[in-house]
């Protein structure tokens, strides 16, 4: 097995649930922003847990987007033409979504906001559901031929796997930004997120442990059945934490839960990236995918410089930004009038 | 439907789309981390005002940058899967550096910036802003060294038919890099002082329509104060008029900046894509001057149908060579050159679909990159002349009452745009019919470009890309106009629109606690 393309591969599914880890809670949140609460306060409330580092969550995504052009542009090529439009409305979705956060408080019309309201939150269905059905099918296979292109029409991608990754994501989006409320809010809020998370995590998650299992079905090795034992370890617990009130912890197993979960994903799957439903010698690997080995020595440079401080100061925000938030905090919303005599 | 000719629209739109944000937010980014520093600096009320207001106007672009960059970030692997196949080894590098080494500084920063104001010390909190700024210059030079590759490509080998990286410093040092680079920069600068001088001058004239601002006998200005209208105090005025005058003074600058850099790039282009500047001509047969003027049918494509009215003689050469006699190459004599270089037709390759065996037209259309060229120089000239007049009529201390020029000084705000526009628009197409350009010069590598035809991806449907382009261009459209509203929204409401609290002198602070001085 060759070293830097394994690293690689190690590097990306590191990105990919990083992604899901830190985006997953802000996603949700979005969503639940649309369905928690008809009070102002406390969308204000919820939104402004993530305000500060959505963004840079964000960047996860272009990150493990643009890593995987770098160190397997066969497997970018084909896995993201292969989804043209799944990834067209994903792309809308977040488009949708950015723009919502940051323009929702500027207007001050009842109808202003509830658009923006509604954008954000199915602008954060959408893109959980697509980010998911991509990551499903890129581990359960794609009818592609052996030039890695798509056989058949627009929506040939579109399988029950596809839907099954799809909701998992989005189920860990709503448990995990549950907890997450739970972790930084006061009052209605916090108590609201406590209730969902204990009545809706293990429904929620189901989907997830489902895709799990059908990967450990499919290619399971003695690893990562132990990974996906020690994952159901973290879950428990996380749920128990959960109903016995204590937020950090059910935060902290349920973000262990999936970082072990989805490696053992990762783990099976190995060393295929992207599997063809036509024929397994079409299968794009971690060796016939990857570029060379000076591109991903390079790139393993810039990685090791460059994802420890993301680390770090992503996660001196994380701690400048800490203390818990209650409507009571919030400066009232003020209009912009011109600044002109009325 | 053809999807190449669709994918390329699509991709074209959505670039420069984007690419309206992107000055902006590169050229406005640095203005607002210089008030801010002065403000930290001297402790001047007017230096924090300038902060809050232009910094709040440069949220609401950057967002809608983010928004339109995802789109970027993706289509690559999307619409053009055999260009993505093809250059992978070389072209991800910098576009995974720009994420690790600038997106994650440029929004995670910006994030602790817009919530930090009261979390964080002051010196802090000026150092956070300064570390997001100069994650957008840095993201700006990874995604130039990606394009440059495209117009110039060093530092691979050919492996199999494809490019292999082999030597990462020289694609970061690719001269094409640096100029285009600094060019952009400078071409972004230009926009973001444009902003400042306009949006100033429109606060200053109406402090004056107000009645707030008079001028005695000699013109100068006698600044007043109108308590009763949010924030239009005595700072005030100084706020305006040292944003105009600050941004003036950049504008010219940038201008210096494009034009020494343009120039620079004007001689690399000649030696590296000579087509793409004789088209940019119009001219057929070899020579040394510079049309200002040509008439005739650039649409023919056809470049004996081309007459140049205004010519200078010599200045073609100055611009390729830097002396006034050296002969530079015409379309009809580089066709041949490059017919023999790299083929009369495409080749017989399932990658071409039905266009495998066509002749190739290596003549890039001729309408764009004349005019392309000629509109970026003009509109940068026509800025550049806004900003010195501008001086000129605010030595006194304020604006002139005229309504008109306010208007003007408004729409002024549109030329680096534009010329930023044209620059992209002539660039880009002007590398047609190749996606990635062949390097003619010593120490380029044989076999190492690739016609755009080949780029598209195989198995995507036209209908799949109309059906992309359509909803992009929709929702693009749509945001832009929420996007100005949102501005023109925040520039009437001048200085108090960003800081609440000059509309509440008594209240100065309606915080409940310092939890959160701002929030969604
Ligand atoms: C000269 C500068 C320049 C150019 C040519 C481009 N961009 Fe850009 N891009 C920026 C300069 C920039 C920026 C100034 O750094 C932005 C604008 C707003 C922002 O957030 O950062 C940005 C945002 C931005 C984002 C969002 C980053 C975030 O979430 O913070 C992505 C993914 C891209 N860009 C990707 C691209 C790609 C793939 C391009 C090539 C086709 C491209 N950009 C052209
Ligand atoms: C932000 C500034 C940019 C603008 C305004 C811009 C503009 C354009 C335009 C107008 C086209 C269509 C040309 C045609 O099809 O005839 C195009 C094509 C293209 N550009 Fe750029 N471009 C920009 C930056 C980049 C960068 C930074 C890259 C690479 C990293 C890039 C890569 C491409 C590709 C792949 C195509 C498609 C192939 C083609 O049709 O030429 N562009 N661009
Ligand atoms: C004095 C005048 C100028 C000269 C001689 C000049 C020269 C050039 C040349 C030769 C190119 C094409 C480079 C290529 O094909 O790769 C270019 C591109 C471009 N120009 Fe200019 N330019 C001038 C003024 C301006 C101004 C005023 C602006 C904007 C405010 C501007 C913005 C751009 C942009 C954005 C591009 C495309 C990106 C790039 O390749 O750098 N230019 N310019």
């Amino acid at each position: 097995m060759d070293f830097l393309p394994t690293l690689w591969f190690v590097a990306i599914a590191a990105l990919w649930i990083g992604y899901l880890l830190l985006e997953g809670f802000d996603l949700g949140v979005g969503m639940l922003l649309l369905t928690s609460t008809r009070d102002e306060k406390q969308r204000r409330l919820m939104l402004n847990t993530i305000g500060p580092v959505w963004d840079g969550n964000e960047v996860w995504l272009i990150t493990a987007g643009a890593a995987t052009f770098a160190a397997f542009p066969l497997w970018y090529a084909s896995l993201f033409s292969t989804l043209y439009l799944p990834l067209t409305l994903t792309l809308l979705a977040l488009i949708f979504r950015a723009v919502a956060i940051e323009y929702r408080g500027k207007g001050r019309s009842e109808r202003w906001r509830s658009f923006w309201t509604a954008a954000l939150g199915i602008g954060s269905f959408i893109a959980a559901f697509g980010v998911g059905a991509m990551l499903g099918l890129t581990t359960t296979g794609l009818p592609i031929d052996a030039n890695g292109d798509r056989v058949g029409g627009p929506f040939a991608w579109l399988t029950p796997y596809a839907v099954l990754g799809g909701l998992a994501v989005v189920g860990f989006c709503l448990v995990h930004a549950s907890a997450f409320l739970g972790l930084k809010t006061l009052g209605a809020v916090r108590e609201r997120a406590a209730r969902f998370l204990v009545r809706w995590a293990p429904i929620a998650l189901l989907p997830l442990v489902g895709w799990v299992l059908v990967i450990q079905f499919r290619s399971g090795t003695a690893v990562t059945w132990a990974l996906v034992a020690l994952a159901v370890v973290a879950l428990a617990a996380a749920w128990l934490s959960a109903r016995a009130g204590r937020e950090g912890r059910a935060f902290l197993g349920l973000a262990v839960f999936l970082v072990l979960g989805a490696s053992s994903i990762f783990a099976a799957v190995f060393p295929v990236v992207l599997p063809s439903t036509l024929d397994p010698a079409f299968d794009l690997t971690v060796e016939n995918a990857s570029s060379g080995d000076y591109t991903l020595g390079v790139m393993t440079v810039v990685a090791g410089i460059g994802l420890p401080l993301v680390l770090l100061y992503q996660g001196w925000t994380y701690w400048v930004f800490r203390r818990r938030l209650g409507v009571q905090h919030l400066p009232e919303a003020h209009a912009v009038e011109p600044a002109v005599l009325k | 439907m053809d999807p190449l000719e669709i994918a390329r629209w699509q991709f074209g739109i959505t670039t420069v789309y984007h690419f309206v944000m992107v000055p902006l937010t590169l050229g406005l980014g640095p203005l607002v981390a210089i008030m801010q520093t002065m403000w930290v600096r001297t402790g001047q009320e007017r230096y924090l005002r300038m902060t809050k207001f232009w910094g709040k106007l440069y949220l609401i672009n950057f967002i809608v940058g983010v928004a339109t960059g995802l789109v970027q970030e993706f289509q690559f692997g999307m619409a053009w899967s055999e260009y993505a196949r093809f250059v992978g080894d070389v072209f991800g590098a910098p576009l995974a550096m720009e994420g690790l080494l600038a997106f994650f500084f440029e929004s995670t920063f910006l994030g602790l910036w817009i919530f930090g104001w009261s979390r964080l010390p002051k010196k802090l909190h000026l150092a956070v802003l300064w570390v997001a700024v100069a994650g957008s210059v840095v993201s700006a030079f990874f995604i130039i060294v990606a394009n440059s590759w495209m117009q110039h490509p060093v530092g691979v080998e050919l492996v199999d038919g494809r490019p292999v990286l082999t030597d990462i410093w020289a694609v970061l040092t690719n001269n094409t890099a640096l100029t285009a680079y600094s060019h952009t920069l400078m071409g972004a600068l230009a926009v973001g002082a444009a902003f400042l001088v306009g949006i100033s001058w429109y606060q200053l004239w109406q402090r004056r329509r107000d009645g707030i601002d008079t001028t005695d006998a000699t013109g100068r200005v006698v600044v007043g104060s109108r308590p009763s209208i949010p924030g239009r105090d005595a700072v005030d005025h100084s706020v305006w008029i040292r944003s105009l005058r600050i941004g003036a003074v950049v504008a010219v600058l940038a201008f210096g900046g494009v034009a020494i850099t343009g120039d620079a790039q004007a001689k690399l282009m000649f030696e590296q894509q000579p087509l793409k500047m004789a088209a940019a001509e119009g001219a057929c047969h070899d020579g040394t001057s510079f049309s200002v003027l040509s008439i005739g049918n650039l649409g023919s494509q056809n470049c004996d149908d081309v007459v140049g009215v205004i010519e200078i003689p010599g200045i073609l050469s100055f611009l390729a060579h830097g002396d006034f006699t050296t002969e530079i190459k015409g379309v009809n004599t580089l066709i041949p050159e490059y017919q023999a270089e790299y083929g009369t037709n495409l080749p017989d390759n399932p990658l071409y679909g039905d266009r495998a065996g066509q002749p190739i037209n290596y003549l890039p259309i001729m309408e764009v990159t004349y005019w392309g060229f000629r509109l970026m120089i003009g509109f940068g000239i026509l800025a550049a002349g806004v900003a010195v007049l501008a001086l000129w009529l605010t030595r006194k201390g304020t604006v002139p009452r005229s309504k008109p020029l306010m208007w003007a000084a408004v729409a002024s705000i549109l030329a680096p745009f534009a010329a930023n526009i044209a620059g992209w628009v002539f660039t880009e197409m002007g590398r047609q019919p190749f996606v990635v350009a062949p390097n003619p010069t010593p120490g380029g590598v044989d076999g190492v470009f690739m016609f755009t035809a080949a780029a598209v991806s195989p198995a995507v449907t036209g209908e799949e890309i109309i059906f992309s382009l359509a909803a992009f261009a929709l929702v693009y459209g749509a945001i832009l106009v929420v996007e100005l509203r949102l501005l023109v929204r925040y520039v009437r409401g001048g200085a108090a629109s960003a800081m609440p609290e000059l509309g509440h002198p008594d209240e100065p602070d309606q915080k409940p606690d310092d939890v959160l001085a701002f929030a969604y």
